[in-house]
C-alpha cells in the first residue's frame, strides 16, 4: 500500500521578534491511503503547522511533504479542510455553502449537478430540510456537520481535520464521531484528525501519533487495529482503556512531565 | 416576516409628534418670540410660503450630497482596501488619514473655495466627499483586516487566487461594516454640502436659504430649513437602509 501522506523529516520555525521560534523538529509521519490518522500532543506542539503544511499553504523550511507520490509545492485542488470554528459563510445558504469548493475546483460543472451533490451529501449527516437555511439558524453540531459536507463535497483524497469537534458539547461530539465513520464508508478518504482528546483518537483513528512538545516530533505511534465503522461502546473494551493509558503517558512525557523511561515501565 | 409591522410604523412617528409637542409647549409657556425661537407651529406657513424655493433647493443640496457619497464610497472603498490587504499600507498611511479628518472641514472651505474659485458644484461635491470617506475607507479596512484565516485557508487550499478569495469571501464578509459606515458618511456628506454653501454661499442649496433667512431676518425660515434639511437626511439615511437590508440582509440576526 502507498503512503498517501508522507513528511519527511519536516523541521519548520516561525521568524519572530525574539529570533526563530522552532516548532517542528525532524518530524516523520506517513499515512496510507484509505487510513485515519490522528496526531495528539501538548498545545504549541505545532499540530496546525503540521496542516497548513500539508495543505500546501505553507513550505517547511527543511524535509518534505509528499501528497500522492507528488512533492507539495503549492496547494492542491484535492484536500478538504475543517476547522474547530466551522466558518461558514453567513450569507450563504447551507447549500451554497457546500457547494462553495466546487466552485473552485470545478467551476465548469453545471450548477445542478453541484447542488445534487450537496444535497446528497447533507442528507447524509442529517441535514435534510435545512439547505436553505441560513448558518446562523442551525446549532453548532448543525453546522460542524455542514463544514464536514463541504470539506469533502469535491472528493478530496485528503482530509484534514484540525480539531473539528472540539467546540461541541459531549453527546454532539460522539454523534460526529459515528457520523465520522459513516463518511468513510460512503465516501472514502484518507484523513488526518488533529486533536486534543484521546477518546476521539482511539474511536476514529487507525494510528494515533504522539507529538513531543515544541518543537514538535513524532514521539510515539499507536496502532488501532479495528475495522470502521465501530461502536461507540468500544470505548469501554478493555483494549480501549489499555490504549487510553498508554496515550495518556505519552502525553505526560510530551509535556515534560514524566521521563521517558518511567513512562514505559 | 408576513404583512407590515405597524409597531415598527407608528413608534417612530409618534416619537416625533411628541418631540414637536414638548418643542410647541416649551415656547408657549416661555411666551418666546419667534426671534428667540420658533415654535413648531411658525414653521409651516414659511414652509409654505417658501414652497417652491424649498423644493429647489432641497434638490440641489441632495444630489451634491449625493454625489459627493458616491465618491466617498469609490475612493473610501478602495482606500480600505489597500489598507485592510496590505500592513505596509496600512501602517503608512493610517496616520495620514487621521491627520486629515481632524482638520475641522469648515477651514478647508474657504480653501477650497480660493483654490477652485467659482467652479462651486465642484467645490461642494468635494466638501461632501472629504468630510464622509473616512468612516467607509476605516471600516472597510478593518473588515477585510479582521478576516479570520480559516475563511482565507478554505479557499486558499483548494488553489483559489487572491481575487477569488477576495470576491466570493472578504467583499460580502466586510458589507455590514461597509453599511455601518455608509449610515455615518450619508449625515457626515450632508454637513459638507451645506459647509459650503454657508461658509462660501454661492446661492444654490438649502445652506443659502437658510442664509437668505438669516439676512431677511425671517427665523421661522431659518427654522424650517433646519427641518428639512433633518427631512432629507433621514430619507438618504433611509434609501442606505434598505441598501443595506437587500445586500447584508444575512447579517441581522432574526429573533427565534
Amino acid at each position: 500500500m502507498t503512503d498517501l501522506i508522507a513528511i519527511k523529516g519536516v523541521t519548520h520555525a516561525y521568524q519572530t521578534d525574539a529570533g526563530p521560534l522552532p516548532v517542528l523538529d525532524n518530524l516523520n509521519l506517513s499515512v496510507p491511503e484509505g487510513r485515519f490518522c490522528a496526531v495528539v500532543g501538548p498545545s504549541g506542539c505545532g499540530k496546525s503547522t503540521l496542516t497548513r503544511l500539508i495543505a500546501g499553504l505553507m513550505f517547511p523550511d527543511k524535509g518534505e511533504v509528499w501528497l500522492h507520490g507528488e512533492l507539495v509545492k503549492s496547494p492542491r485542488k484535492t484536500v478538504g479542510m475543517a476547522f474547530q470554528n466551522p466558518v461558514l459563510l453567513e450569507w450563504r445558504t447551507i447549500l451554497q455553502n457546500v457547494i462553495l469548493p466546487l466552485e473552485i475546483v470545478a467551476p465548469s460543472m453545471p450548477k445542478a449537478k453541484k447542488e445534487a451533490r450537496a444535497r446528497e451529501l447533507l442528507s447524509l449527516v442529517g441535514l435534510e430540510g435545512f439547505e436553505d437555511k441560513r448558518p446562523s439558524e442551525l446549532s453548532g453540531g448543525m453546522r460542524q456537520r455542514a463544514s464536514l459536507c463541504r470539506s469533502i463535497v469535491h472528493k478530496p483524497d485528503v482530509l484534514i481535520l484540525d480539531e473539528p469537534f472540539g467546540a461541541l458539547d459531549a453527546f454532539t461530539r460522539e454523534d460526529l464521531w459515528q457520523l465520522m465513520h459513516q463518511l468513510r464508508a460512503e465516501e472514502p478518504f484518507t484523513a488526518l484528525l488533529i486533536t486534543h482528546d484521546l477518546r476521539e483518537s482511539v474511536y476514529l483513528a487507525d494510528q494515533v501519533v504522539v507529538m513531543s512538545g515544541r518543537p514538535g516530533t513524532t514521539q510515539y505511534v499507536l496502532n488501532i487495529d479495528l475495522p470502521s465503522p465501530r461502536p461507540i461502546d468500544m470505548l469501554y473494551s478493555a483494549q480501549s482503556v489499555e490504549w487510553l493509558a498508554t496515550l495518556r503517558k505519552q502525553i505526560e512525557v510530551a509535556q515534560g512531565r514524566t521521563p521517558e523511561k518511567e513512562a514505559q515501565a | 416576516m408576513t404583512g407590515i409591522n405597524w409597531q415598527k410604523i407608528v413608534t417612530p412617528i409618534l416619537a416625533i409628534v411628541i418631540f414637536l409637542a414638548i418643542w410647541e409647549a416649551w415656547v408657549w409657556y416661555k411666551g418666546w418670540p419667534t426671534y428667540v425661537m420658533a415654535a413648531p407651529s411658525d414653521l409651516w406657513p414659511a414652509f409654505w410660503r417658501f414652497r417652491w424655493l424649498f423644493l429647489e433647493n432641497s434638490w440641489q443640496t441632495l444630489w451634491r450630497t449625493m454625489v459627493g457619497l458616491g465618491l466617498s464610497v469609490i475612493v473610501g472603498t478602495l482606500l480600505g482596501m489597500i489598507m485592510g490587504l496590505s500592513r505596509m499600507m496600512n501602517d503608512a498611511l493610517y496616520p495620514l488619514l487621521v491627520g486629515f479628518n481632524a482638520i475641522p472641514k469648515a477651514t478647508v472651505v474657504p480653501i477650497v473655495a480660493l483654490l477652485f474659485i467659482g467652479q462651486h458644484d465642484f467645490n461642494t461635491v468635494l466638501v461632501a466627499f472629504m468630510i464622509s470617506f473616512f468612516p467607509i475607507a476605516v471600516s472597510v479596512a478593518i473588515g477585510l483586516s479582521t478576516l479570520e484565516p480559516e475563511y482565507r485557508d478554505i479557499l486558499r487550499s483548494l488553489g483559489a487566487s487572491r481575487f477569488t478569495i477576495f470576491w466570493k469571501i472578504a467583499l460580502p464578509k466586510t458589507l455590514p461594516e461597509f453599511f455601518g459606515a455608509l449610515k455615518v458618511a450619508v449625515t457626515l456628506a450632508f454637513i459638507g454640502t451645506n459647509l459650503v454653501e454657508i461658509v462660501a454661499p454661492h446661492g444654490r442649496g438649502l445652506g443659502s436659504l437658510f442664509d437668505s433667512g438669516r439676512i431677511a431676518s425671517n427665523y421661522p425660515l431659518m427654522f424650517a430649513v433646519l427641518i428639512a434639511l433633518a427631512l432629507l437626511g433621514i430619507f438618504l439615511y433611509y434609501i442606505v437602509v434598505i441598501l443595506e437590508r437587500i445586500f447584508a440582509g444575512w447579517a441581522e440576526r432574526r429573533p427565534t
